[in-house]
């Protein structure tokens, strides 16, 4: 045990058909699998998507703040949000918060033991994409509207 | 290369699994990420739409006044305790999966838990001084 550096180390023992322990091999190795795969191309941007969210949200922690501070604080935050650069970054915001939500359903779709046979894997995954272009540009057909 | 890992135990599989094992509760983080996923779709659909019409280039009164509306703060409330849980959940297994050190994991964790706490609190306070 001494050499146990990591919890994770836990989780790598296996045995040999001689029953002696052996280190498990990581997996997946990046060398080895294609990335741009339906299945660790969706995945990978959910976290990305998520990472994404969380520090976007901060922009609704300030405005919150901003407007509890009072009028003068309130028009800097609706200045930064509505000059062109803040736009992009909230569309961007837009983007990765109707994957991470359609990923989610998902994940959700799996958690509860459905929709794990390939074809149907690549089917939600495409739907996945396509939703998220689909309710970002009508989000922003709204929002440009009203 | 490192010597091989090794685990001595009286105890069976089956009894590790019964009593949960040394954490006593291996789900509930799990879960609870699920649980405010389920929440935060209705949430954040809600505050989308709302972002999206109402609040876009609203001024400093209007925006102040659909605060103020009780459905609306109680549903910010709600937002805020869900997103900053799901995100503390969330940013928490992407630092158990990518720090190298038990120091850096901990620190990391730790760190998330403070700012989502904090950021949450101080969007609490702002949703109730402006409501109330």
């Amino acid at each position: 045990m001494s050499s146990m550096q990591d919890s994770r180390e836990a989780a790598m023992i296996g045995r040999r058909t001689d029953g002696t322990t052996v280190r498990r091999p990581l997996s997946p190795h990046l060398q080895v699998y294609d990335m741009m795969q339906m299945s660790s191309l969706s995945s990978i941007l959910t976290r990305i998507t998520g990472v994404a969210w969380s520090l976007g949200i901060v922009l609704l922690v300030w405005w919150l703040v901003a407007l509890a501070l009072g009028p003068a604080a309130y028009a800097d935050a609706k200045a930064v949000l509505g000059h062109p650069l803040g736009k992009l970054v909230l569309f961007g915001m837009t983007v990765a918060g109707w994957y991470h939500t359609l990923a989610g359903i998902r994940h959700l779709n799996w958690d509860i033991g459905r929709g794990f046979a390939i074809p149907e894997m690549y089917r939600t995954g495409w739907a996945v994409f396509i939703g998220t272009a689909v309710l970002s540009v009508l989000t922003w057909a709204i929002a440009l509207l009203s | 290369m490192a010597q091989n890992p090794s685990v001595t135990t009286l105890r069976s599989p089956l009894g590790r699994v019964r009593g949960m094992g040394s954490a006593r509760g291996g789900t509930h983080h799990w879960f609870m990420q699920r649980v405010t996923s389920v929440a935060l779709l209705p949430l954040t659909l809600w505050f989308a739409i709302s972002a999206a019409t109402t609040l876009n280039g609203a001024s400093y009164e209007a925006a102040a006044q659909w605060v103020q509306r009780p459905l609306n703060a109680v549903l910010l409330l709600a937002l805020v305790a869900a997103t900053f849980h799901h995100v503390a959940a969330g940013l928490q297994v992407v630092i158990e999966d990518y720090s190298k050190t038990e120091t850096g994991k901990l620190v990391g964790i730790l760190l998330v838990k403070a700012i989502c706490w904090l950021f949450a609190l101080a969007s609490a306070l702002a949703v109730l001084r402006v409501a109330i």
